[in-house]
């Protein structure tokens, strides 16, 4: 059952850590998803797989808010399209070496979260979103004012570079192993996260704070931290996009990106581990598929959507977790 | 006293004055919002959609039907308004007992549907719409041009806002209302339909955003993307306002036009934006918002 | 839907699915096909621009051109929904997985983030859409040809004409992006060459803006004789119609639209777009040939539309580049985007749509550029005839010479 006012997935009994954390379940679907990872690029375009990998990574920063909080941010795009700023920039202005522009665009984000998010996690529920929106709104007019950004340009022909100032980036199978190598350490990260204590206090915040006080714990520390590390996260996905496709547009940092992220999360479900990666596969592929048929997209996506808070409001991952009984 | 801030005097005044008119859609939208979401705990997502519906009803109407103006002003608040009866009772009822946020989500997926759908009937460069021959023309104030349209717009929505703040705080109707706001069950138990209440609720919000579409068709461009670039600005609105507050959803929306007036005369650039940072003061200094109530 | 959008549809979806954007890596196209890929806004504001007309266009130019001459030839499209990350990601995609030419590009920003993607795989690309002039200019690419129109040609046709005719005190209402300040910059420059004045401009905040009667007024107040809408798309027939329900034109003083297509025309109706200025290098019903060209082929696009600037662009640009393809053979062209796009400069260009131009060294097509009023509601005699001429700029004068473009490619 889910707690009331939250957004839990379900839970279950058995929950006994099997390795590292992951239950036995969460081991076979970690490893299936690296055997994907693997054999992935000689089926599949790589391009288009890498930017799977991005989203599926902003997916899981986005989640950690509000899968393990309980706070809906409705203005993630801010710290996904500002990495890809600085990223881009510093990688195409300065010559930064990838690996050091990527993790500058991951803290650029994080700064941003701490300073968004210490105003904004005094408030709850719609409000909280509504204060992250109206953030993301301030960020996106101050990239279209900036110079560094290009305006409505972006930043274009950022170059990949060599990673470690060996491996040639331009090859988009090099490209593709480090993008997957990031979005792995990415994803194990914010399961260590859920599953430390601190975690534990998260969760606790989400399904009810006021006794999470009463304990001593100083909720809005801990929220301020998830939030930080979220929009971290957000940032070097933002980074690692950018330098895929050598772009860095507004269309990263815009109020539709944030709806976008909410989607893949729903899609995929809210507070499961592998939920984002399947929400942003699915509505990824969906975006690819369908390019041709225009606006037809826009209704595709909105059905899913009202079919998903209708009917799946557990998402994919959450409904095939419950069906097979196991927490994934 | 010609200049204000280096501003020629007659030039701030006009401004003020469609700082004022704006200020009327924002105060209409608004208001459909915050009875809304005061009544029934839903952000309406698809507000922007709705009042893009009312515009297209319009033209619909007059181009299908030979309907003019007049006609529309009536008829379309009612089909769109119908139109959201229909999505309350199939969609939305189900979501009353989860989390508010649901309801964001669901609406959300509308907004794009209804806007996808009317974007692949009918392009987006948009419809003509004229002004009605009788309210065509313009007043000479002296210091600007006034068309007369535009003084139509802030005296409909005017009376149109204190009618609705009538009907829920002087009716017997608006008493449920706010009845079950407080206490849902408890109105229940005193064999007041709630449900159909609620319905009735979203209904008549949905219908408030298909007028001030109507209003609006003639002198935006009739095109699906016409609400999507309000609703934010919208959404703003009623949270300074304070979620769910009528009045303060008003005074926020003539307000809020004003003050964009002024940031189009002084800093233009910004005046998508100033609403934003408004927004952010007022909620870091009163967390409900202007009116709302903690 | 109508009937041939349906089909259009469908062909898209066969494209799709035979290859077109499926993820599936089926890297090996068939040796012996063209594949010309439409990019274009299909869903946003300038769908009625190009769009899916634009599409029917091109196939109508491939069709025409036969599939008798040794090669096949085959559109797939693609809405790149003016978001430049996307329209370098399907230009990728594309030119990974056997597209030999991506045509029309709408919206300056994606127009050249395709514009390197070409370059770095070294395939053939035609811009029919997108406006910048930089795409022949800082950004020039040996690979890129720019078709119909851009900010200069427009900037100099509207800005120079309009103050020779007395339009000689301006103010622009601008959308606050690069490619609004462009035309601005552009046109400015123009007006104060032919010895008018700038007044003044407000730049307001783009997308987010649906009101423009705060701007209107402070043009107004300005007493420029011309207002320049230095904006695109939705955005100018906004202005257009609040400048209508102002009396703004009633006053005398005279609308220009920096960038507007007839198709926008229609879309406002001439109650609200008589007397404005506007440049288009074709009009259907300039002489014999092009309404020849336009009858022809109206039947078969969407809604009856007239064929515009744009959407005869990618008719032009598709059968100019069919001939290239054809004179030096279907290996030679695939093998490299430069030296097909060098043929394509060498051979003359000569279509039913815009008779003859000739492609310059930069990638510029050079054809004249028209400047016409919008017709009064009385001296139009039906749906599509909105247009009468003011004045033409021969091919040779209508664009940015060479000297000037800042082109790398071009050794002074």
């Amino acid at each position: 059952m889910a707690a009331p006012g939250g957004f839990s997935g379900t839970d279950f009994r058995n929950e006994e850590a099997y390795f590292l954390g992951f239950t036995q379940a969460q081991v076979i679907a970690f490893v299936l998803l690296i055997a994907l990872l693997a054999i992935g690029p000689f089926f599949l375009y790589p391009v288009f797989l890498m930017k799977l990998l991005c989203f599926a990574l902003f997916a899981c920063a986005f989640n950690l808010l509000i899968g393990y909080v309980g706070l809906l941010s409705f203005g993630h795009a801010a710290y996904f399209g500002m990495g890809g700023y600085i990223t881009g920039y510093t990688a195409k202005m300065w010559g930064l070496p990838p690996e050091l522009s990527i993790l500058l665009g991951g803290a650029v984000g994080a700064a941003l979260g701490l300073v968004i998010g210490w105003i904004a996690i005094r408030r709850q529920g719609i409000y909280f979103a509504m204060i992250t929106l109206a953030f993301a709104q301030m960020v996106y007019f101050f990239c279209v004012q900036a110079r560094f950004t290009g305006g409505e340009d972006g930043i274009q022909s950022i170059p990949r570079g060599h990673f470690l100032g060996i491996v040639d980036l331009s090859r988009d199978m090099n490209m593709y192993w480090l993008t997957a190598g990031v979005f792995v350490v990415g994803f194990l990260l914010i399961h260590r996260i859920v599953h430390s204590p601190f975690g534990m206090v998260l969760k606790s915040i989400r399904e009810n704070e006021p006794r999470a006080t009463s304990l001593g714990y100083r909720t809005d520390d801990y929220k301020l931290m998830a939030f930080v590390l979220s929009a971290g996260l957000a940032g070097v996905a933002g980074g690692l996009k950018s330098l895929v496709f050598g772009i860095a547009t507004l269309t990263d940092v815009f109020w539709t990106m944030s709806g976008e992220v909410v989607l893949m999360s729903l899609v995929g479900g809210l507070g499961t581990i592998f939920g984002p990666f399947v929400g942003a596969a699915v509505i990824i592929t969906m975006q690819n598929y369908l390019a041709e048929f225009g606006a037809w997209v826009t209704v595709i996506q909105g059905v899913i959507f009202v079919l998903c808070v209708l009917a799946f409001r557990r998402g994919l991952v959450g409904e095939i977790g419950n069906w097979l009984r196991v927490r994934l | 006293m010609d200049e204000i801030f280096g501003i020629p005097a007659p030039l701030l005044f006009g401004q003020l004055l469609l700082g004022l008119i704006n200020g009327a859609f924002y105060a209409l939208l608004s208001l459909g919002l915050a009875v809304i979401f005061g009544m029934l705990n839903v952000i309406n997502f698809a507000h922007g959609a709705q009042f893009m519906m009312g515009a297209f009803a319009a033209w619909m109407l007059l181009e299908y039907a030979g309907l003019n103006y007049w006609w529309a002003l009536l008829l379309a608040p009612l089909l769109v308004g119908a139109f959201g009866v229909i999505l309350e009772r199939t969609m939305i009822a189900r979501l009353y007992k989860l989390d508010h946020l649901y309801g964001l989500l669901l609406t959300f997926g509308l907004g794009l549907i209804i806007e996808g759908v009317f974007r692949n009937q009918y392009g987006s460069s948009g419809l003509p719409y004229r002004i009605p021959p009788q309210l065509s023309g313009a007043w000479d104030l002296g210091f600007m041009f006034m068309p007369v349209y535009r003084g139509w717009v802030v005296a409909v929505a005017a009376v149109m806002c204190l009618a609705t703040w009538l009907v829920i705080e002087k009716t017997k109707i608006g008493s449920y209302l706010r009845a079950s706001t407080e206490n849902a069950a408890l109105v229940q138990a005193f064999g007041i339909n709630v449900p159909r209440l609620m319905t009735l609720t979203y209904g008549a919000g949905v219908a408030l955003a298909a007028f001030a579409g109507v209003l609006a068709a003639p002198i935006y461009s009739v095109n699906p993307q016409m609400g999507s670039n309000l609703i934010i600005i919208v959404f703003a609105v009623v949270v300074i306002g304070g979620m769910g507050s009528i009045l303060g959803s008003v005074i926020t929306g003539f307000g809020l036009g004003i003050i964009e007036g002024l940031t189009k005369v002084f800093y233009p650039e910004a005046s998508s934006t100033v609403i934003f940072v408004v927004m952010a003061i007022v909620l870091l200094a009163r967390p409900a918002g202007l009116f709302g109530r903690a | 839907m109508s009937r041939i959008q349906r089909r259009a549809v469908l062909a898209a979806a066969a494209g799709a699915a035979t290859f077109g954007a499926a993820p599936a890596r089926r890297a090996r196209a068939q040796a012996n096909t063209i594949k010309i890929g439409v990019m274009n806004d299909q869903s946003g504001p300038y769908r009625d621009i190009g769009g899916p007309n634009g599409v029917i266009l091109a196939q109508i130019a491939a069709q025409e051109f036969g599939n008798n001459r040794g090669f096949n030839v085959e559109v797939v499209s693609a809405d790149h929904q003016n978001r430049p990350d996307v329209g370098a990601n399907i230009a990728r995609q594309w030119y990974d997985q056997g597209v030999d030419m991506i045509l029309d590009v709408p919206t300056s920003s994606v127009g050249l983030a395709v514009n390197s993607v070409a370059r770095e795989k070294n395939k053939v690309y035609i811009n029919v859409g997108a406006a910048t002039a930089d795409l022949t200019g800082p950004q020039c690419s040996p690979n890129t040809a720019h078709w119909v129109y851009d900010t200069y040609m427009l900037a100099k046709s509207t800005g120079g004409a309009m103050v020779r005719a007395g339009g000689d005190s301006w103010f622009f209402i601008t959308a606050d992006y690069a490619f609004g300040h462009a035309l601005e910059r552009d046109t400015s420059t123009f007006v104060r060459s032919n010895g008018g004045r700038v007044m003044g401009s407000v730049r307001y905040p783009f997308p987010a803006t649906s009101d423009f009667s705060a701007f209107l007024v402070q043009a107004q107040a300005s007493r420029a004789k011309v207002i320049g809408f230095a904006n695109a798309g939705a955005d100018t027939i906004n202005c257009i119609k609040q400048a209508a329900e102002f009396g703004i034109t009633r006053r005398g003083t005279k609308l220009a639209a920096l960038l507007m297509f007839i198709a926008d025309v229609h879309a406002l109706g001439l109650e609200s777009a008589q007397g404005l200025v506007m440049t288009e290098s074709f009009y259907w019903d300039l002489d014999d040939r092009t309404r020849a060209f336009s009858r022809r082929v109206q039947p078969r696009l969407n809604n009856r539309a007239m064929p515009n600037m744009v959407t005869a662009g990618n008719y032009s640009g598709t059968l100019h580049y069919l001939k290239a393809v054809a004179d030096m053979g279907v290996a030679a062209s695939k093998a490299s985007g430069i030296e097909t796009m060098n043929r394509m400069k060498r051979l003359p260009v000569e279509d039913e749509a815009f008779g003859r131009g000739t492609l310059r060294e930069d990638g510029r097509m050079l054809i004249p550029s028209y400047l016409f009023e919008v017709k009064t509601p009385a001296e139009s005699r039906g749906p599509w005839d909105y247009l009468k001429l003011l004045q033409t700029t021969p091919a040779d004068e209508a664009w940015r010479p060479l000297s000037e473009g800042n082109c790398p490619l071009i050794r002074s």
